[in-house]
């Protein structure tokens, strides 16, 4: 019965089905392909290949603006681009295009990710900030808070979140770029309180009062992250822990992640959480670039270019904002859409920490301000 | 006489309730921590019903996931059979130097976590790593692609076939080849009438966790995949990516399809580890039987 014979038969069939499936599917993928093409009319259109490397909340955003840019380019040039996705930790991210993921263009939730990219792996010219408008964020976020149904522990504000008894949710700033945003935003909040105007901090007459700020806003981070429950690596895995998990009073998330986190809710009818918009918080800006040594390398920096600019193109605009992001051109959207983003007062970057270089240096690299006030089992 | 007899077996028997406690409590254990997950899994993916478990088939990118698989696992598979048994071969038939450093070496993959031996793979072939400028001059690509996630799959699945052929190698010894070599078979009529009939069922058990560890392997190949869409995930990293993207209901359907692989490979398993008992059975009786 189980004789050798029938045993490699039998080991035969499975190799040969193995091998089948797989060419089927490649067939059936190229089939799907060619009847596209010939949709497309006469013009049989070269076919493109763009690689956007991006960070985790884009997902939604950037499935439908492909599409948008692949029609666009189309009727432009009559060629067919398809567009691939990578999403994950923007951190993590800019590590992979470092290390060979050739990238077309990245799309990351932080300007140190990419600058990471220049230094460390010279495959982005210097001064890639300047190519596009708004610092080449051609959207921008801010950070909002999640709380649950009914708001049980009445938060309002960010003094709110030092509250006794309040559990907080938010990832770690030294691997997630929306943390770094949440992180920021907080610190900017006490500084904002502090001196009313953020002009002071680079006022030398003010010296001695923004010192006594800068102080205020150390103690008040370190009160906030001994209240915080669990630190993930990643925005959308706080958002899982909030939400699946049940953990926290509070998470700090992007704004566009809470509204997505409320939409998810309102289809699976579950629970809701709360949105609370706090009075004060951060202009974050999640900037793009061609990644011009690999596009130089696969022949497509033309299309690349083109992807990134028609993320300011009425489209892309009306796109970004469907998925929850605030479009960086004012008249991209209508007052009635506008009124969808809460009117909050928010500070740049450069407003409250002069730049991006010196709020990692301080803030957290190794032995900087995080490593002092946070520890961990508090 | 009777009263002595009970008693000597109630000595070497444990009392009731300690069995029942001791079976019960596996069974319980067993229970909860193996086959509820199992259960929550299909009952997660079925929550739509049919219609919304087989629409989660309905992908493009699951498909070429489930592609991607099973490429792997076809590369990775056979030629880890191939070294499994001309390593197995060379450890139990002959005596060289440096036999039981390659028995370790064999078993590196099972003792460095699979995490590292991705990091292994993009500090070999990525940009900034040894043989990154040269692969990159000359257009290969090796991570953040199909080879690199074979090469992952080949590494952690690599001890599978051969751990499995060297004990039982070792234990039959190399007596029946040199009766067929001094009968005037060829070194190739020995290894496919004596040897390879020998092993045969301990090479189809060590296939078969090959192959399932292939297909189910999360950590290395996350490290080297670079999860392009349609393009280098994995099954396991795309029930990941579905999951992280509100989309639990494809998730559990596509970890369904990879926990059916389980089962599947846990009744395979089952049978070929009867059929094995069988062979050693009846290896024994001639023995058993001549005494007497």
């Amino acid at each position: 019965m189980f004789s050798p014979t029938t045993t490699y038969r039998t080991l035969l069939v499975a190799v040969a089905l193995a091998t089948a499936l797989a060419t089927g599917c490649q067939q059936s993928t190229t089939v799907a392909n060619s009847s596209s093409e010939n949709e497309s009319g006469a013009k049989p259109g070269r076919e493109v290949r763009l690689l956007n490397v991006s960070y985790d909340p884009t997902r939604e955003f950037y499935q439908e603006f492909n599409e948008s840019f692949a029609e666009y380019w189309k009727s432009r040039t009559g060629d067919i681009v398809s567009v691939e996705q990578s999403h994950g930790g923007s951190g993590k991210q800019a590590l992979s295009v470092i290390a060979g993921l050739e990238a077309d263009v990245v799309t990351l939730g932080v300007e140190p990710d990419i600058d990471a990219i220049v230094e460390q792996g010279g495959l982005i010219a210097p001064g890639w900030q300047k190519r596009l408008l708004y610092n080449s964020s051609p959207y921008t976020s801010t950070i909002v808070f999640l709380v649950r149904k009914g708001n049980p522990k009445g938060i309002k504000d960010w003094n709110d979140l030092v509250k006794e008894g309040v559990s907080i949710v938010t990832p770690n700033p030294k691997t997630s770029g929306g943390a770094k945003w949440n992180y920021l935003a907080a610190w900017g909040f006490v500084l904002q309180q502090e001196l009313g105007d953020l002009k002071k901090l680079t006022d030398p007459a003010a010296k001695a009062e923004v010192e006594a700020a800068q102080a205020k806003a150390q103690d008040f981070i370190k009160q906030l992250y001994s209240r915080v429950e669990v630190l993930d690596s990643g925005a959308r895995a706080s958002t899982n822990t909030f939400l699946q998990n049940g953990i926290g009073d509070v998470l700090l998330a992007w704004e566009n992640e809470a509204f997505l986190a409320l939409d998810e809710a309102k289809k699976n009818g579950t629970e809701a959480p709360e949105l609370i918009v706090p009075s004060v918080s951060i202009l974050a800006e999640p900037p793009v670039a061609v990644v011009d040594k690999n596009a130089e390398k696969h022949g497509t920096t033309e299309v690349a270019k083109a992807y990134l600019e028609h993320l300011y193109s009425p489209q892309g605009q009306q796109l970004a904002a469907k998925h929850f992001f605030r479009p960086a051109l004012e008249n991209a959207i209508s007052a009635e859409q506008r009124k969808n983003f809460a009117d909050v007062k928010l500070f740049t970057i450069r407003e409250a920490f002069g730049d991006w270089k010196s709020a990692i240096a301080t803030h957290f690299s190794e032995g900087g301000v995080f490593d002092k006030i946070y520890q961990p089992g508090n | 006489m009777s009263a002595t007899l009970t008693d000597k077996r109630r000595a070497v028997r444990d009392p009731h309730w300690l069995r029942g406690l001791m079976i019960g409590g596996t069974l319980l254990a067993a229970g909860l921590l193996l086959l509820l997950p199992l259960a929550v899994i299909f009952i997660e993916a079925f929550r739509d019903g049919w219609r919304g478990y087989l629409e989660s088939f309905n992908d493009p990118y699951a498909w070429q996931a489930i592609r991607l698989t099973i490429i792997a696992a076809a590369v990775a598979v056979p030629l880890n059979l191939v070294f499994g048994l001309v390593a197995s071969w060379a450890i139990a038939k002959f005596d060289f130097f440096g036999k039981s450093f390659l028995i370790s070496l064999i078993d590196l993959p099972f003792a460095v976590s699979p995490v590292i031996s991705g990091l292994v793979y993009v500090l070999m072939f990525g940009l900034q790593g040894w043989l990154g400028p040269w692969l990159s001059a000359n257009n290969l690509q090796i991570i953040f692609a199909a080879p690199g996630i074979i090469l992952a799959t080949v590494f952690v699945t690599f001890p599978f076939v051969a751990r499995e052929l060297i004990p039982l190698m070792q234990e039959q010894g190399s007596e029946e080849e040199q009766a067929a070599l001094s009968l005037g078979a060829s070194g190739w009529q020995t290894f496919w009438r004596v040897t390879l009939p020998n092993v045969k069922w301990a090479l189809l058990y060590g296939v078969i966790l090959c192959n399932a560890r292939a297909m189910g392997e999360f950590g290395a190949v996350a490290v080297v995949s670079g999860h392009i869409r349609g393009k280098t995930n994995t099954l396991p990293l795309h029930i990941e990516l579905l999951y992280n993207e509100y989309n639990s209901r494809a998730a559990f359907a596509m970890a369904s399809l990879l926990a059916l692989l389980g089962v599947a490979t846990l009744a395979v398993k089952t049978i070929i580890e009867w059929r094995l008992r069988q062979v050693q059975l009846a290896s024994l009786e001639p023995s058993t039987v001549e005494p007497s």
